[in-house]
């Protein structure tokens, strides 16, 4: 009791000698006293971020070598697909809020254009992968141009309404395979020079074990996060925000809404795309069933769930929701009752998601609730300083 | 059988199903003219009608004959639209109402989690299978010329156009329908002159779902079968009726749910009845694309507010 008492005072004084040298001090050290801690801080915590990133990475990049069960891999592996797919979704709906409720059909679009191109032309993994990127792109202008001039929840039925036309277009085109599918699509190859007996080229298959794609993904995760990352912080990111949270104060800060919406669209679809191509070439299998409106739905869950917005929590929310059902497997037909039952819980008691960010967080609130919340983050900010 | 012969009977076949979307858009229409939310679970309440019925029929149709039949039916819509109704009220208390105040998406997404949870909890009581409606009602056809209405038909539209004009008239002359246009047209000015929103909110819901449950009624007897996810694509094409006619328009909603269900008749019909489900769509992109505020609709309502 004692020690916490002295502690409070010795806490209460070195606070009173920090505001009084402050206010003494800061003409003459105003850099060093007001500047440099917090930049010394925010370096620190940087820092710490830097690392913690790295032994994740680490972490993930041994993990085969560890746990050499080839489910778990697989597992992890379809894992990474999804938050490949949250990213992307997340680039529409979380930066820019546009719901989008078809997401499937351009992830479909991805994995049928690798999947024809490949069967009818030919054409290896690496050459898919791009190719895949800009149909789903060009699927998104297609769909975007037209559209986005509506208002949000039309958005969400004219995209439902396309993930639907998508589908039963691929259910019923000959060249597509109907309902059966697409069947023998070529899984990735690696060609690399090599030295052994000679210099000559050697090629490796990944067939049909899963550590390859497994880093392949992860290696795409990771390109696609960083893109976002850097993405979310400059100016295009912001202007998103700005038209996200009131579109008409942002266009008249000279942001042109439209154009900027049909880029988040574009940009979301490319990823789609991308992941499309990666999972058509992993299963070497695809039927229309695999990209239905409930696929979108389980997206924007992940999305929603993990934190609109939040490149950390779409990552988060996408691994958990992927990996829940395989722990509950014995539960299986319970899943979509319980997604369904938390998506209306997490709206209604945690709007912002998992690893929601503030921001996003006043925007879910009702007006006068957004006031106190903006008020307790400029307390907050001042308590910082 | 001539051209016309069968262009008229995919007249009546479509009219017959545009009825049933009709219903439902009009659930649709009045929940959007109030509170701007579209109604995911509303495809699902009508697949709860259907279910309830269903219920009754299977446990009684093999006792009740002759009249007795008649009052079955009766009886399987008024335990439907009951218990619909109920359910109707329920989902916006606990759903849609603590959102009220929020952004659009956010009750959007909860509407959209409970149209799953309540697929899947009607999957979980009665099993995932189709689920086949006995034929209680007696299988009379008229033929005109070359081409035949079943008495069912008959029925389908008989209910539908009374249950429409029931709700037109409550709407236009009673003094609660009056509210209900008032808190259509402006929420907080009603409220300042004392109408109970929140009441009034609910009293569409409950309207809204009850002719949904009515609907799914209908739509079990006619094609004689049931599933927990037939809701979700009904649920989708009375919105695209909805829109079309203009969203928060009555008579409009009426008139959308049977130019879709034409519309679906003749293109089953004459194109392929693979491609039915794409029609409604493509009607409804091209709709939102050239009149978005739908053929009778409001101006200003649609578009962003950039």
């Amino acid at each position: 009791m004692r020690q916490v008492e002295l502690e409070l005072k010795d806490k209460f004084m070195l606070r009173n000698f920090k505001i009084v040298g402050a206010t003494f001090m800061t003409p003459v050290f105003s850099g060093l006293i007001n500047q440099t801690p917090t930049g010394l801080h925010r370096r620190c915590a940087n820092l710490r971020r830097r690392i913690g990133l790295i032994l994740l990475l680490l972490a993930l990049i041994v993990l085969p070598f560890i746990d050499t069960n080839q489910y778990h891999i697989d597992v992890m592996t379809t894992a990474g697909i999804y938050v490949m797919l949250a990213l992307g979704l997340n680039v529409v709906v979380g930066f820019a809020g546009l719901l989008n409720l078809g997401y499937a059909a351009f992830f479909a679009i991805g994995a049928y254009t690798y999947a024809l191109m490949n069967l009818y032309l030919g054409l290896p993994f690496w050459a898919g992968l791009p190719i895949s990127a800009v149909s789903g792109a060009l699927f998104g202008i297609l769909l975007g141009f037209p559209t986005l001039r509506l208002r949000g929840d039309y958005l969400a039925i004219v995209t439902l309404g396309f993930g639907e036309i998508v589908r039963i277009t691929f259910n019923n085109l000959e060249f597509t395979g109907g309902p059966n599918g697409l069947l023998g699509i070529a899984h990735p190859a690696l060609i690399f020079p090599s030295r052994l007996n000679g210099i000559h080229f050697e090629t490796f298959n990944f067939g049909v074990e899963s550590s390859p794609y497994y880093y392949l993904v992860l290696g795409i995760v990771i390109v696609v996060a960083f893109i976002l990352m850097r993405l979310d912080n400059s100016r295009l990111g912001r202007a998103w925000i700005a038209i996200r949270e009131d579109e008409v104060a942002a266009a008249t800060m000279g942001i042109d809404p439209i154009r900027l919406k049909l880029l988040a669209f574009v940009i979301g679809s490319a990823i789609a795309g991308v992941a499309g191509c990666v999972f058509a070439s992993k299963q070497g299998t695809i039927t229309p069933d695999s990209f239905d409106f409930i696929l979108s739905v389980m997206l924007l869950s992940m999305v929603v769930l993990g934190g609109l917005g939040s490149i950390k929590g779409v990552i988060i929310g996408a691994i958990i929701l992927s990996i829940l059902p395989e722990l509950l497997r014995g539960f299986a037909i319970y899943r979509m009752l319980l997604f369904g039952l938390s998506m209306i819980l997490i709206m209604i008691f945690r709007p912002q998601g998992i690893v929601g960010s503030l921001r996003r967080k006043m925007e879910l609130k009702p007006s006068t609730e957004k006031i106190r919340l903006e008020e307790d983050e400029v307390l907050e900010e001042d308590r910082r300083k | 059988m001539l051209w016309h012969d069968i262009l008229i009977q995919q007249l009546i076949n479509g009219l017959t199903l545009g009825m049933v979307y009709a219903l439902m858009a009009l659930g649709y229409t009045m929940v959007y003219g109030i509170i701007n939310l579209i109604n995911f679970a509303h495809g699902e309440i009508f697949m709860v009608g259907a279910y309830l019925a269903w219920g009754l029929f299977v446990s009684f149709a093999s006792r009740a004959q002759g009249i007795g039949l008649l009052f079955l039916i009766l009886a399987g819509f008024i335990i439907g639209m009951a218990g619909c109704g109920i359910l109707g009220v329920a989902i916006e208390r606990v759903a849609y109402r603590p959102l009220r105040n929020a952004p659009r998406l956010a009750p959007l997404i909860t509407a959209i989690g409970l149209s799953f949870f309540l697929q899947n909890a009607i999957m979980l009581v009665y099993g995932a299978s189709d689920k086949s409606f006995p034929s209680i009602f007696p299988h009379y056809s008229f033929t005109i010329g070359r081409t035949s209405v079943t008495g069912l038909q008959i029925l389908i539209w008989a209910i539908s156009i009374v249950l429409m004009l029931i709700l037109h008239y409550f709407i236009k002359l009673s003094k609660l329908g009056k509210a209900l246009r008032a808190t259509s047209q402006d929420l907080k000015t009603a409220s300042l002159m004392g109408i109970d929103v929140n009441r009034i909110i609910s009293l569409c819901f409950l309207l809204g779902s009850t002719l949904a449950a009515a609907g799914g009624v209908m739509f079990g007897m006619y094609y004689n079968t049931i599933n927990f996810h037939d809701g979700y694509i009904v649920g989708l094409k009375a919105f695209t009726a909805a829109v079309l006619g203009g969203i928060g328009n009555v008579p409009g909603a009426m008139f959308g749910g049977v130019v879709i269900g034409l519309v679906e008749g003749l293109g089953a019909g004459y194109i392929s009845s693979q491609w039915k489900n794409v029609f409604a769509f493509i009607i409804l992109v091209l709709i939102l694309l050239f009149k978005p505020t739908g053929l009778f609709g409001e101006a200003g309502r649609v578009r962003t507010k950039g």
